[in-house]
């Protein structure tokens, strides 16, 4: 579906976005007594994008310098089935491993929680943290898993039919976040804001 | 007998005429041939007249593997293809070697009397190319052999073909050569070419089959003999028969419907995926310059007859990987739409050139007598009444042989037989068995 | 759609690229403590081998349990193939237990082809007679971008029985498809007669091609190939197409040699070569597992497969 069919509105322009991340980098210093032991790991695409900036403020902020990963979680999906197999994603874990760390996960939009579940079935297998913490740029509700993020950009009330679409300078040349009215239904091969 | 009237067959594809046939002999051919009236007509209206087709190469199985085929389906098969003789090959289980057995066939044939069945003997005793089978015996039995060889395998020791092409010439027989020098094609599968590179499998040269027809083109003019060679497949080998028949010596050859038809491209590419053993055949499907080739040497006489080369095989012994399947393909009853699509259809060969190729030359080559005759008033009855309007897909279910090993599944081939008639007897009215 | 992968001919350049992308990903798992992943739960991988083949069946067999698959090894011995079933029953079997994927190995060329048209998952052809083995290719292609860093324009030397090998045909494929540019090295005997055909060079002077390659991958020969005149003795055979220290010598220095094994040391290859740094001949095997994976996850993992080819 193309987003000049459908209304698409943008909640987020790229000062929203820098804010949000600034105030999601202080959130966790805080939250995480200056980022002690902290590791950053984003889940790609855009989750990896955005754990990458995070990380670079809170080294501007405190001069601390987080391990920055990525996880891959296409593996670990519950929905592999419902479509074609798809190219797995990158999973690089910063030198210093997750064990006894505080695991930041961090993604664009927190919606049904599943995205999440599968992530942290991969942490799982890669090591044994201390504790997980979630970071999100965007929370849409409609969690269908007992999920919750520690860290959020921005709520954004949806309706289950409605798009979020993420768009982020490294990846897409521009900074946005787009709410797209969509049919009632999603439209097959479609989510609604996760992958 | 009766009286039974054709009514406006075109003989040979000519102009429609009628046919009279009394006690089963022709007894006036020509446009007022129906004023004497007769018990039953048969409407033959847009129908193509031809002498009873007469194949030099069938596999009926039996003894030995009756089921794959026996002489009754076999011959069914037969008459629904419009034949009305076949040549059944010696290497049945016991081996067609002894009075004994062709004999038995022989009666079998007459028994059923779908189709005159002419046993063909074997060459060596129990194909083992070893000993001359009893060939004199087999000449003189019921069963009047003139035809000899050990197809599926080859002759290949030259002295021994030497003596056999000498001994039958005491009772005008013939050798049949299965041309396949036997340690060339160890282990083979398909044609030597891109296609067995590509695939992996056995290459099975061109060279082995011409390299003895050479050899036996030799020796039969050397010992002024008569030679027939089996299932030609290559240009190579129509050259080397073009060759040998200028030179005048008594060569004769035929060449099967599959090779007219199909190529070893099948075997790479084909509805069902590659690698399906229904065009498993012996010899194997060659390329299309050979196709070509043959066509072209049917077409001037070089290659005198089309031959079935019918080889019924159970649907086990196809259903299994390359390897292990057996080789042959059943043919009697596509065998005239292949020719009319291969060679009439392409303006190669008109009906004049399929009677000659499917009946007069083979009965010729067979020492047949009673078949292979122009449709003319004194004649044996034996017609064959073909529709070539009609384009049908080949169904193998609707197959009246025992086994449904065609490579023409799906396709659409032209023609259709009609009535067969044996000797004044119909054996296939609107295309069904009588 | 159903599809296989049973020659390397199956996979477009893209196709081959996912795999090898795909592979390079799992590598990272199989580096790490916990090797298994859950992707595959639930379905079943029936490894069917008629030939004696361990490592390969080994291989696979890791390959599927790391994904989480069920498997089932059927092997030709001990079995009712041993008793004359034939692979169409085998295969019907095969289909009342549900199996997904069935990896075959056969004797005979194109069984896995044969097979496909019997069961509804996906076949993978682990080697079929002197056919095809492509996953072998790949897994050799993924040992080369390693180590080279690229495919694209590298010179591969692939010398010994072509005409028996099933290596080399996936590989001439495979290379061909990745924009490599292949020679096949061999005594005329050992070439089929229509190899000017292939997408590939010819050549029957080993020591002409070897200091133009980039990589030089070894066939194995088998010496019964000598009964039957393909070459006149092992010592002759070896003198011309052997790949020794002498010969080894005239490489230029990255250029690295690879062996699909099992290996005739001091036949096709001298000892000192294969244990050289520059033979990739180990990680090759190690390799083979994570290619393998890749394979299974991309016709298993979805409602339909990423990669193959129909029939």
């Amino acid at each position: 579906m193309s987003d000049a069919r459908n209304q698409a509105r943008a909640v987020l322009e790229g000062p929203d976005i820098h804010r949000a991340l600034t105030r999601i980098a202080h959130e966790i210093l805080e939250r995480t007594k200056g980022a002690e032991k902290v590791v950053l790991l984003g889940i790609p695409t855009r989750g990896a994008t955005l754990a990458s900036r995070i990380a670079e403020r809170i080294s501007q902020f405190e001069g601390v310098k987080v391990p920055v990963g990525t996880i891959d979680i296409t593996m670990y999906r519950d929905d592999l089935r419902l479509r074609p197999a798809r190219p797995l994603g990158r999973t690089d874990l910063p030198a210093e491993g997750v064990d006894g760390r505080t695991v930041v996960l961090v993604d664009d939009v927190l919606f049904s929680g599943r995205t999440v579940r599968a992530a942290l079935d991969a942490l799982n297998d890669v090591g044994r943290p201390r504790a997980v913490q979630l970071a999100t740029l965007v929370d849409r509700g409609h969690r269908e898993l007992p999920i919750r993020a520690d860290y959020v950009g921005k709520n954004l009330p949806t309706s289950k039919s409605e798009k979020v679409k993420v768009y982020l300078q490294e990846i897409d040349g521009r900074d946005a976040v787009l709410l797209i009215k969509g049919d009632d239904r999603p439209a097959a091969g479609e989510t609604n804001g996760e992958r | 007998m009766s009286t039974i009237l054709i009514k406006s067959a075109r003989v040979l594809g000519g102009e429609p005429a009628d046919i009279l046939v009394r006690d089963g002999v022709i007894a006036e051919v020509g446009p007022a041939a129906g004023k004497a009236g007769a018990a039953e007509t048969i409407d033959a209206t847009g129908l193509i007249a031809l002498p009873g087709l007469v194949d030099l190469h069938t596999h009926l199985r039996e003894p030995g593997r009756e089921d794959a085929e026996t002489v009754e389906t076999g011959t069914q098969a037969a008459a629904r293809g419009g034949y009305t003789a076949v040549h059944a090959m010696a290497n049945t289980s016991p081996v067609a070697d002894t009075a004994g057995v062709v004999e038995q066939v022989w009666r079998l044939g007459q028994e059923y009397g779908h189709c005159d069945v002419q046993p063909v003997g074997a060459v060596t005793s129990g194909l083992e190319g070893r000993q001359l089978a009893e060939l004199g015996a087999m000449a003189d039995s019921a069963a009047r052999v003139r035809v000899f060889s050990d197809d599926g395998k080859c002759v290949s020791d030259a002295v021994l073909m030497r003596r056999a092409l000498e001994y039958v010439k005491a009772f005008d027989g013939v050798v049949a050569q299965h041309a396949q020098e036997p340690r060339l094609t160890e282990g083979a599968q398909v044609n030597e070419g891109e296609v067995s590179g590509r695939l992996g499998l056995t290459g099975w040269p061109a060279v082995a089959e011409e390299a003895i027809i050479a050899r036996d083109c030799l020796l039969a003019a050397h010992v002024g003999s008569r030679l027939h060679v089996c299932h030609v497949s290559t240009a190579g080998s129509v050259e080397i028969i073009r060759w040998a028949k200028s030179k005048g010596w008594d060569v004769t050859a035929e060449v099967t419907p599959h090779h007219l038809l199909l190529t070893d491209a099948c075997v790479e590419r084909s509805p069902a995926g590659p690698y399906n053993p229904i065009y498993k055949v012996n010899p194997p499907l060659r390329t299309n310059e050979d196709v070509l080739a043959l066509r072209e040497a049917l077409a001037d006489g070089t290659i005198d007859c089309v031959a079935t080369d019918h080889a019924p095989h159970p649907v086990e012994d196809k259903e299994t990987e390359w390897a292990a399947a057996a080789m042959g393909m059943i043919g009697l009853e596509t065998a005239l739409s292949v020719v009319q699509e291969a060679m009439v259809d392409t303006g190669l060969l008109d009906w004049a050139g399929v009677a000659d190729r499917m009946s007069y030359r083979p009965a010729r080559i067979g020492r047949l007598s009673g078949h292979g005759s122009p449709l003319e008033a004194g004649a044996a009855a034996n017609i064959t009444l073909y529709d070539p309007s009609v384009r049908t897909e080949v169904n193998p279910a609707a197959m009246v042989s025992k086994s449904r090993n065609t490579p023409y599944e799906g396709m659409t081939l032209p023609g259709r037989v009609v009535a067969t008639l044996l000797r004044g007897r119909p054996t296939v009215l609107e295309g069904k068995l009588v | 759609m159903k599809r296989h992968l049973i020659s390397a001919g199956d996979l477009t350049r893209d196709d081959a690229l996912l795999v090898l992308d795909t592979a390079e990903e799992l590598a990272r798992v199989s580096e790490r403590s916990i090797k298994k992943l859950p992707t595959l739960r639930g379905r079943t991988v029936v490894n069917l081998f008629y030939e004696d083949s361990t490592r390969t069946r080994i291989s696979f067999e890791a390959a599927a349990k790391r994904l989480s698959a069920d498997v089932i090894n059927f092997s030709a011995k001990g079995s009712s193939v041993s008793k004359g079933e034939s692979l169409k029953d085998t295969a019907l079997t095969l289909e009342a237990m549900g199996a997904d994927a069935v990896v075959i190995r056969h004797a005979a060329s194109g069984a896995p082809h044969r097979l496909a048209t019997w069961v509804r998952g996906s076949v993978v052809n682990a080697g079929d007679g002197t056919h095809e083995h492509p996953t072998q290719a790949l897994l050799d292609a993924f040992s080369m971008r390693r180590r080279m860093g690229r495919i694209e324009g590298l010179k591969v030397a692939i010398v010994g029985d072509v005409l028996h090998s099933r290596v080399a045909r996936s590989n001439v494929l495979l290379l061909h498809a990745l924009g490599a540019e292949v020679t096949l090295v061999a005594p005329p005997t050992l070439l089929p007669v229509a190899v000017d055909s292939w997408p590939c060079q010819v050549s029957y002077d080993l020591d002409a091609v070897l200091p133009k390659s980039d990589v030089v991958m070894m066939l194995r020969v088998q010496l019964e190939r000598m009964n039957d005149a393909y070459f006149p003795s092992a010592r002759e055979y070896s003198r011309r197409y052997g790949l020794d220290r002498e010969r080894f010598g005239r490489l230029h220095d990255d250029a690295i040699v690879m062996h699909p094994g099992p290996m005739n040391r001091g036949m096709e290859i001298s000892a000192e070569v294969a244990d050289s740094p520059r033979s990739t001949i180990v990680e090759q095997v190690a390799n083979g597992v994570t290619v393998r994976m890749a394979v299974l996850y991309l016709l298993l993992s979805g409602s339909e497969p990423a990669i193959g080819g129909d029939l």
